[in-house]
């Protein structure tokens, strides 16, 4: 996948430095070819941390085109205020909506299958008023008739699932997690934020969880990039918390199109707070074996920011 | 005088319009304040013992007559509306075709009685299915709301079929056949009744007019007739709704007038007066008394005595899983079950107020004195939002009682009880933990079991019942964790918080 990519776009730039080349200047080939596989950022503000990263990774124009649809699937699980940590950070995911607005993006839409009621989740989390601030739209995903089946034949146990018309039409989309501890999956990241665009989750418990979050992973249609949000955390007594003795302010953001790669950086970050072993989150092991990415960091080019 | 009927139907349509919007208002964009209005109807001020409300209306009963019944009952408004419009159906296009009947005096005192008696008997089963409000309550709720789900769901569908979102598809109102049943049942007979007779089920079943034409016999001011000036022409008795007129005697039973004024509009003699007329009221009273209500009385408690037995006795017995024989969840607030059966009229207000639809209207789940009181059923992802203290708010009957949302978080309303032996974790040997992932307080916690493995335990002092666990839990059709309902809902203990971290981290860890 990088490698294409990477051609692809080399073979853009090539055209365009023929076509314009007073407009290419030669840095910009250089940061196709410099590309991280994963950026990290720590100590700003969720804004300016993912401007930051998304510079590092060639720009928003890389992934958004002028008229695209682009989804953004945050995690709105909770009716819970932001500052629980139970969802997905309202300033980030409104960043993000004003870069692809930015970029010339005909439709942002931002939903979630959430597990408290759909409505006060979105209003209480803080999302809906940042998306919709930004120029965003917010659709809803609680009803079955908004998903359609698809087949996933790389899975194991999960063959088949429903899948939110949203993702399934738009030109591009982006999975915006938020770093949790998990009563059930151990740690929830970028692959068990997943679950929020399937419509049947029972099926999941019952036919090994684990096992059903990484058959979602080889789902082909995969988020241009998975950006964690590590600005709060919640290291305890997830996916809900507690109270604000369960949050931990990390003022951090990981990205990668890497689901493995992103899951696993963020563990390590997350194991600093409260130790957890990563092979109990046993989805990142079983995603490694169906070829959705990689564990091994050293192997990838990782860039790691820390602002001020 | 025209201006008395005008105030009358200007009064009806400003409280019966906001009480209908808001039991069909399913989008909770309507203020949640208006529940104001129900706790001005009869049954549920004097449940809720609201002396200010009780002693308004018997005052403005004993001054005014029954204005109660033609301007605030939203049961008897609805008569109203049905009753004008059967005038556009009607064959012969007589105007109005009412007349003077005798008064049903055997069978509405018998009501009443029953009603009153059974009721301090510990029975609430009559109140709740002749209280009008709360009849209102359920035809709106059970019969009108689905179709305006229904219809927002199909419009919702076709827009979101082309992208669309301005409207969203709504969960339809949960089916309960015996709920549905009796609601229809009424819609039926009132709407029957009303058509050819006006006030008729007023004047004859239900229990607050009855008991409000004992008020108003007496009250000060009244419609009277001038003997003098009347011709016995008969059009006040063809108007008259609630068939109390006879022209030819000139004399008005004012136990079942609703002082709806409409025989002072037509009567061209302008012999009709709405004036202060005790006096005479002393003489007209002399009506012969109920004296076949004796018989009717004994045969119907007899009757009723004997159900309440039976709904004591009920018992689901040989049902092979727990869950199917286990205690009915009452909504929070509701604090004991004495107290909750002996004020909940059933009015379906929190039922459709609910936004997590988790309330529903009991079957048999309280006995047959409760059907139609409203209790939790759990289905996927359908359970008490733990954010969320809606119907304790707006009871009007005060059944439930207001809990500020931090007591709500306390209230239990049952414990939850785990069948280990037919967990997925212990059966599959898998992780699932949605149990625990659901629940607010952690109650349900993973602790760990074998091979890395978690598996759920409850802790059931901090666990509040609001069956989230339930909800999720995998394992069907009976789930291996489910809440047993508590008879008397005591306060959870506050959750432990978990120890806070305060170092600060520099490092990214890779």
């Amino acid at each position: 996948m990088k490698r294409r990519d990477f051609f692809k776009s080399a073979t853009v730039v090539g055209l365009a430095t023929i076509l314009k080349p007073e407009t290419i200047a030669s840095n910009n080939s250089i940061s196709v070819q410099s590309t991280p596989d994963l950026v990290a950022v720590m100590g700003g503000e969720p804004d300016p941390m993912l401007i930051c990263a998304m510079k590092e990774l060639g720009g928003i124009g890389k992934y958004v085109k002028k008229g695209d649809i682009v989804v953004i699937k945050p995690n709105i699980g909770w009716d819970r205020e932001p500052e629980m940590a139970a969802n997905t950070n309202p300033e980030l995911v409104g960043a993000l909506v004003k870069l692809c607005k930015n970029a010339g993006a005909r439709e942002i839409i931002v939903f979630d299958h959430t597990c408290h009621n759909w409505q006060k989740s979105y209003e209480n989390s803080g999302i809906q008023k940042a998306v919709t601030d930004a120029g965003g739209i917010m659709v809803p995903g609680n009803d079955e008739s908004y998903y359609r089946e698809v087949d996933l034949p790389l899975a194991v146990n999960l063959k088949s699932t429903k899948i939110h018309q949203a993702i399934l039409d738009c030109n591009v989309w982006f999975n915006v997690p938020v770093l949790k501890n998990h009563g059930g999956a151990k740690n929830t990241i970028s692959m068990k934020n997943l679950m929020g665009i399937v419509w049947d989750r029972k099926f999941y418990h019952g036919n090994d969880l684990h096992q059903c979050i990484a058959d979602t992973a080889t789902f082909h249609k995969k988020p241009a990039l998975n950006i964690v949000d590590a600005y709060r955390i919640m290291k305890s007594n997830g996916p809900q918390g507690k109270s604000d003795s369960d949050v931990v302010m990390l003022k951090s953001l990981i990205i990668s199109s890497d689901f493995v790669a992103a899951d696993t950086a963020a563990m390590k970050m997350f194991t600093q707070v409260q130790p957890t072993d990563i092979k109990d989150v046993r989805h990142i092991a079983l995603a490694e074996k169906l070829k959705v990415g990689t564990q091994n960091l050293e192997k990838l080019n990782v860039k790691k920011i820390k602002m001020n | 005088m025209k201006i008395l009927k005008k105030i009358r139907i200007a009064i009806a349509i400003l409280l019966f319009l906001p009480i209908l919007l808001y039991f069909i208002d399913f989008t909770g964009k309507l203020p949640m304040q208006l529940h104001v209005l129900l706790k001005i109807q009869w049954i549920p001020a004097l449940l809720s013992l609201n002396i200010i409300i009780i002693g308004t209306l018997l005052l403005l009963s004993l001054l005014f007559g029954r204005i109660y019944c033609s301007t605030v009952c939203p049961m008897g408004v609805f008569q109203d509306i049905i009753s004008w419009k059967s005038r556009f159906f009607s064959k012969k296009k007589k105007k109005f075709g009412y007349d003077y009947k005798k008064p049903q005096n055997l069978l509405r005192y018998s009501i009443l009685f029953l009603t009153v008696i059974t009721f301090v008997l510990g029975s609430s089963f009559l109140v709740i299915q002749l209280d009008p409000y709360s009849i209102f309550g359920r035809i709106i709720s059970q019969l009108f709301l689905p179709l305006f789900i229904w219809g927002n769901n199909i419009l919702a569908a076709v827009l979101s079929g082309i992208g669309k979102f301005p409207i969203y598809k709504v969960e339809q109102v949960e089916f309960v056949t015996l709920a549905f049943g009796i609601s229809l049942f009424f819609f039926l007979l009132i709407s029957v009744m009303s058509w050819f007779r006006g006030r008729l089920f007023c004047n004859t079943i239900c229990p607050v007019g009855t008991f409000l034409g004992l008020f108003s016999k007496i009250s000060n001011f009244r419609i009277t007739i001038n003997e003098s000036s009347c011709n016995h022409c008969g059009t006040c008795q063809k108007v008259c709704k609630s068939e109390c007129i006879d022209s030819s005697n000139m004399s008005i039973d004012h136990s079942r007038c609703v002082t709806c004024f409409n025989c002072m509009t037509v009567c061209k003699k302008s012999s009709m007066k709405y004036e202060f007329g005790y006096k005479k009221a002393v003489v007209e009273v002399a009506q012969k008394p109920a004296n076949n209500s004796r018989r009717t009385f004994l045969i119907t408690s007899g009757a009723v005595v004997s159900t309440l037995t039976f709904a004591n006795v009920k018992k689901q017995i040989g049902k092979k899983d727990a869950m199917l024989n286990r205690k009915p969840i009452m909504p929070p607030g509701a604090t004991n079950i004495d107290h909750f059966s002996a004020h909940c009229t059933g009015c379906q207000l929190c039922v459709t107020k609910c936004p997590m639809q988790v309330l529903k209207p009991a079957a048999l789940q309280y006995g047959i004195s409760g059907i139609m009181q409203p209790h939790l059923t759990f289905s996927t992802e359908v359970f008490c939002s733990y954010e969320c203290n809606i119907c304790t708010t707006v009871c009007p009957s005060n059944a439930l009682k207001k809990l500020p949302i931090e007591e709500k978080k306390l209230a239990q309303l049952g414990v939850a009880k785990f069948r280990k032996d037919i967990c997925v974790v212990y059966t599959d040997e898998k992780d699932c933990g949605a149990c625990s992932e659901h629940c607010p307080t952690q109650a349900v916690k993973m602790i760990p079991y074998k091979n890395g493995l978690t598996i759920p335990e409850v802790t059931e002092n901090i666990c509040i019942g609001c069956g989230a666990c339930e909800s999720i839990c995998p394992v069907r059709p009976f789930q291996s964790i489910y809440v047993e309902g508590n008879t008397i809902q005591i306060n959870a203990k506050k959750p432990p918080e978990a120890k806070k971290f305060d170092k600060k981290i520099d490092n990214f860890g890779f």
